[in-house]
């Protein structure tokens, strides 16, 4: 699977994310901003950093790269995209993905590993994580907290969009759980048709035990489960 | 133009004494225009020049065969790690700007020692920072500790670097000084090293970055000054503003830019900005620099010369470009979006010339004012304090009757507390390289390819990159690194306080598996005209390079820091050390702390020096904190016993049977082996607290407080399973260094027996003292 990482001016989990990939032995190369195609990607990431640095609203400059369009006409062709951490803001701002991710309740920046649980194991992004698993992985974010209309949560919630949610070692979503004081605990969402997600987590500082964890192998692949059976089925 | 005149108290004011304003008259051959009067102010200036320290610092030990850049060459020093690789790395200060604007001032200070190491050639793959604040009861020191940390953390992470380690340390003497040392390294091919050097007559030089404004000016003059309460309002516009994301953009289009091969000498525009990059590069070459300042970029209206010459604003580069390959630096630079101006060229005058629409505005001899500054051999006196300080014995303090207090109270301490609150503001593992992060002994940070500055590129007329220069996927390093200094026991003996910064980051890096290869050192001080003060200078160097020497970490370059005092006083002397280590195999990494119930504690090293008078307890925090008293000889460091320890604690990981080794430093064996017990953290509000017996009776007749909390050097804790504990002791004897089963790991308790009493302690309770301490001091 060739998986497109999308590079903004300091995009800074750029280079990790297509480590991470590359390690899972898929092919995954840097696309510049400034590019108006995604040639032959099977899958797009937008990863996290600081894109433009946060001039503005995270995200909200990024959005209006030149590959933008490029990923907007990919995704409603049903191409499968990823965002993570600031990524995740960019899709909020481009319209990909519902509500808006905004300064951290404790109104300071959060590194630290984190539990999740997944709500939704239907989903592109989910399917090949193991029932009742919590994913044990880093955030690293000032503006992580997830934040929408109670119409949208309501929605989110009907159509299991909520994909992932803070909790505790136990599994429990409490508040004390939460990094950011994201509503409803939410750490991840995907778009009504399922196939944009983004988290604020990042699964590809999680894909190597020597750096403390591995589960963030589960999402990534779960994206290449989900197009394997899409080309098998194709093909067939 | 209307220059001012140049009288006596101009040049006072501008920190240069009749004898250096008659020396520079001499260079010039004519009197010096205003321009030329700023420039060598700051080229002058201490924080420039070194001209109190430079013999000080011509003792430190600097070379070594793993030394490819060395001490005074370059912008860092350069050590080979192996298969073609290097690091570049160093530490530099930020002090006097975080003292009046301590958000912009620190995170300037983030700003300045990337860019120093990305114009070495070497990708930034790390950063660390050692932090010095007054007492955190004080609303103003919280504000000032609040605004760094912040500032740090705002720079280190948009430009996407990760912060892995560092200290903090909270006393009196650095209120109204605050420390900000900050360490960086970056990684690169032998093949790829940078030089700060105009060479090439006929080279255009190339300025690049964001326009010049009139932030930071002249702020190396201002390092170069004492703090008074003037300070804060004259001095803000001395302090630099910073933008990490352009910064960022700056750093990879220098990358990609070396690559090309089109760079012939390459500097950041630091201290003393457009000055300092254009007079050391033609020094360092032997060759003249001409430029032309209506063509250097400006974001302020009707900037004058001076002005221009001496602004620090930030993330700026001037870059020497091969005639002919121009063409290059426009497309990189243009490709990100970063401005860019050809404002002059190399020539072979020797000189430094600056032109304003065709007037000469200034007119220097390179070599002369980067490399013949004025040099002095400050006049040292032994301070009157230390005679008290000898004086004392452990005959006025009683010895401890309330253990279980004590211990909670220094675990609460902010020196020895839990510093999450700072590090949970880093990003601490962007890159993907932290293997261990804030929280042990030392960093460890793994090295692979995407550590690497892009390769060089292949040209139509370029031979092809050769095999060497393109390493395996697989390639794996790992590097250790620490920052320390206990600035106590350099006030109390500067000699032994200096012997011993380095001494414990080279135990610091055993613990975590490492071999030392090498130090920067950030010497932090007051007024060098001050006779007493500059004795603990002189005397810190004297005990950094015997250790250094001892211990074979040479030095590889680093940062003076003088000045450094208020009306209240100056600081403590703080000599901070960061050593940098390399652990062959990912196997030998080890963490500090207890993995497993049932493993046995060993305590390697003897428990109390029986040679000190003061059972260890001399500068001690338990003096400290539970008496009120800052005296004593510190403990004695044995630079032999030192690094036999150390070899051992290396050999016994080596062998497989370590599972976990603390250093014992602040606090003793008490905190330390507490400490064990409560660092594992998992995630977020979950740890892994683990218990440990401690069985400390077969020490007789001690002190209970020098036992559990006297600080005798070269002390190390470890563990290991129950069938390996024999061995492991036995290991260490035929190593040379003593070794004592103190224990045992497990339960929800540390409980500990000495022939005095036994004490327990819930190591629920302790954690939470221990971890929120700094969060509840700064109110969340």
């Amino acid at each position: 699977m060739y998986f497109a990482v999308l590079q903004f001016p300091a995009s800074n989990c750029d280079q990790d994310a297509v480590h991470a990939l590359r390690l899972l032995g898929h092919k995954a190369e840097l696309l510049w901003h400034k590019e108006t195609s995604l040639g032959n990607a099977d899958a797009v990431i937008c990863p996290g950093g600081f894109s433009y640095g946060d001039y503005l609203r995270c995200g909200a400059i990024a959005r209006f790269s030149p590959v933008m369009q490029a990923v907007q006409q990919f995704a409603s062709n049903g191409g499968m995209v990823l965002g993570i951490c600031n990524g995740f803001q960019v899709l909020c701002e481009a319209g990909l993905l519902p509500g808006a991710l905004i300064r951290n309740r404790s109104l300071q920046f959060r590194c630290e590993h984190i539990f999740v649980k997944t709500l939704n194991r239907q989903s592109p992004f989910t399917c090949s994580i193991p029932e009742d698993k919590l994913l044990r992985i880093p955030v690293a974010h000032g503006e992580g907290c997830y934040f929408a209309d109670s119409a949208t949560l309501e929605k989110l919630q009907a159509g299991r969009q909520i994909l992932w949610e803070y909790c505790d070692a136990r599994g429990q979503v409490i508040d004390t759980a939460s990094p950011n004081g994201s509503l409803m605990n939410i750490a991840g969402i995907c778009n009504e048709r399922g196939n944009v997600a983004g988290l604020m987590p990042h699964p590809e500082r999680a894909c190597e035990l020597l750096l403390g964890s591995d589960d963030g192998r589960f999402i990534f692949e779960s994206m290449i489960l989900t197009l394997s059976q899409k080309s098998a089925a194709r093909a067939a | 133009m209307n220059e001012p005149a140049i009288t006596p108290e101009l040049v006072a004011k501008h920190n240069l004494t009749p004898e250096e304003f008659a020396r520079v008259q001499e260079i010039l051959g004519r009197p010096p225009s205003y321009t030329e009067l700023g420039i060598f102010s700051v080229m002058w200036s201490e924080h420039c020049s070194y001209k109190n320290t430079r013999p000080l610092l011509k003792t430190f030990p600097t070379r070594s065969p793993r030394i490819l850049v060395g001490a005074g060459e370059e912008n860092a020093g350069i050590m080979d790690i192996g298969d073609g690789l290097a690091i570049a790395f160093k530490m530099e200060s930020h002090n006097h700007p975080s003292a009046v604007e301590p958000f912009q001032g620190a995170a300037t200070g983030v700003g300045g020692i990337v860019r120093d190491i990305f114009t070495m050639g070497a990708r930034p793959i790390c950063s660390m920072d050692s932090l010095r604040f007054g007492d955190l009861s004080s609303p103003e020191v919280r504000r000032l500790f609040g605004g760094v940390v912040a500032g740090i953390a705002h720079y280190g992470n948009c430009f996407g670097i990760p912060t892995v380690g560092g200290e903090v340390y909270f006393d009196r003497s650095f209120e109204g000084n605050p420390l900000v040392n900050v360490f960086c390294l970056g990684v690169l091919r032998h093949s790829q090293i940078a030089r700060g050097a105009a060479k090439g007559i006929g080279n255009p030089v190339f300025y690049v970055g964001p326009a010049t404004g009139r932030d930071g000016l002249a702020g190396a003059a201002f390092a170069s000054q004492d703090l008074t309460e003037e300070s804060a309002d004259q001095q803000r516009g001395a302090v630099q503003v910073g933008d990490p994301f352009m910064e960022k953009l700056v750093c990879e289009a220098c990358l990609e830019l070396l690559a090309t091969g089109a760079v012939a000498g390459m500097q950041d525009m630091g201290a003393a900005g457009l000055t300092c990059s254009t007079c050391e590069t033609a020094a360092r070459a032997g060759t003249g620099i001409e430029i032309e300042l209506e063509k250097v970029p400006q974001r302020a209206p009707n900037m004058t010369p001076y002005e221009i010459m001496l602004s620090e604003s930030q993330e700026r580069m001037l870059i020497i470009v091969h005639k002919g390959r121009e063409e290059e630096v426009k497309r990189i630079f243009d490709k990100w979006d970063l401005p860019w101006a050809e404002i002059g060229v190399v020539t072979d005058t020797g000189r430094m010339v600056v032109l304003n629409h065709g007037q000469a505005v200034a007119d220097i001899p390179a070599r002369k004012i980067a490399d013949e500054s004025p040099v002095y051999q400050r006049e040292a006196k032994e301070p009157a304090y230390l005679e008290a300080v000898r004086a004392f014995t452990l005959a006025s303090v009683p010895d401890t009757t309330k253990p279980e207090e004590d211990l909670k109270t220094l675990l609460n301490w902010p020196t020895i507390a839990s510093k999450n609150w700072v590090y949970r503001q880093y990003d601490h593992m962007v890159r993907d390289g932290s293997v261990v992060c804030p929280g042990s002994d030392a960093a460890v940070v793994r090295i692979k390819s995407d550590s690497l500055p892009p390769l060089p590129v292949q040209t139509a007329d370029s031979a092809a990159v050769p095999v060497s220069e393109v390493l395996p996927e697989s390639l794996e390093k790992f590097v250790a690194m620490t920052s320390d200094c206990n600035a106590t026991y350099v006030y109390l003996d500067p000699y032994e306080g200096g012997k011993a910064a380095v001494v414990e980051a080279a135990r610091n890096l055993a613990c975590s598996g490492a071999t030392p290869l090498g130090v920067t050192d950030n010497l932090n001080f007051g007024n060098p005209h001050n006779p007493e003060l500059f004795w603990q200078l002189r005397e810190s160097v004297r005990g950094l390079g015997d250790a250094c020497r001892a211990l074979n970490t040479p030095v590889t370059g680093g940062n003076c820091s003088l000045y450094n005092q208020s009306p209240a006083g100056p600081i403590d002397p703080t000599p901070t050390v960061g050593m940098v280590g390399l652990i062959d195999k990912a196997e030998h990494i080890t963490t500090q702390w207890f993995k497993d119930a049932g493993d046995i504690i060993i305590l390697l090293g003897e428990v109390v020096d029986g040679q000190d008078p003061l059972l260890g307890l001399g500068g001690s925090a338990y003096l400290q904190r539970i008496h009120g008293l800052k005296t004593g000889l510190p403990p004695r460091c044995d630079l032999d016993q030192a690094r036999t320890l150390h070899e051992a604690v290396r050999s016994l990981i080596y062998g497989g049977r370590i599972k976990s080794a603390h250093d014992c430093s602040e606090g003793g064996l008490a905190v330390a082996v507490a400490e064990c017990c409560l660092t594992h953290h998992v995630a977020r509000e979950t740890q892994s607290l683990i218990g440990a017996q401690l069985d400390l009776t077969s020490f007789e007749k001690k002190r209970v407080d020098a036992l559990l909390f006297g600080e005798t050097q070269s002390r190390v804790v470890v563990s290991t399973s129950a069938v390996h504990a024999a061995q492991v002791v036995a290991q260490a004897g035929i190593l040379g260094v003593k070794a004592t089963r103190i224990g045992v790991v497990g339960g929800d308790a540390l409980v500990v027996k000495t022939a005095a009493g036994e004490w327990r302690w819930a190591v629920a309770d302790l954690f939470d003292g221990w971890w929120n301490a700094l969060a509840r001091a700064m109110g969340g």
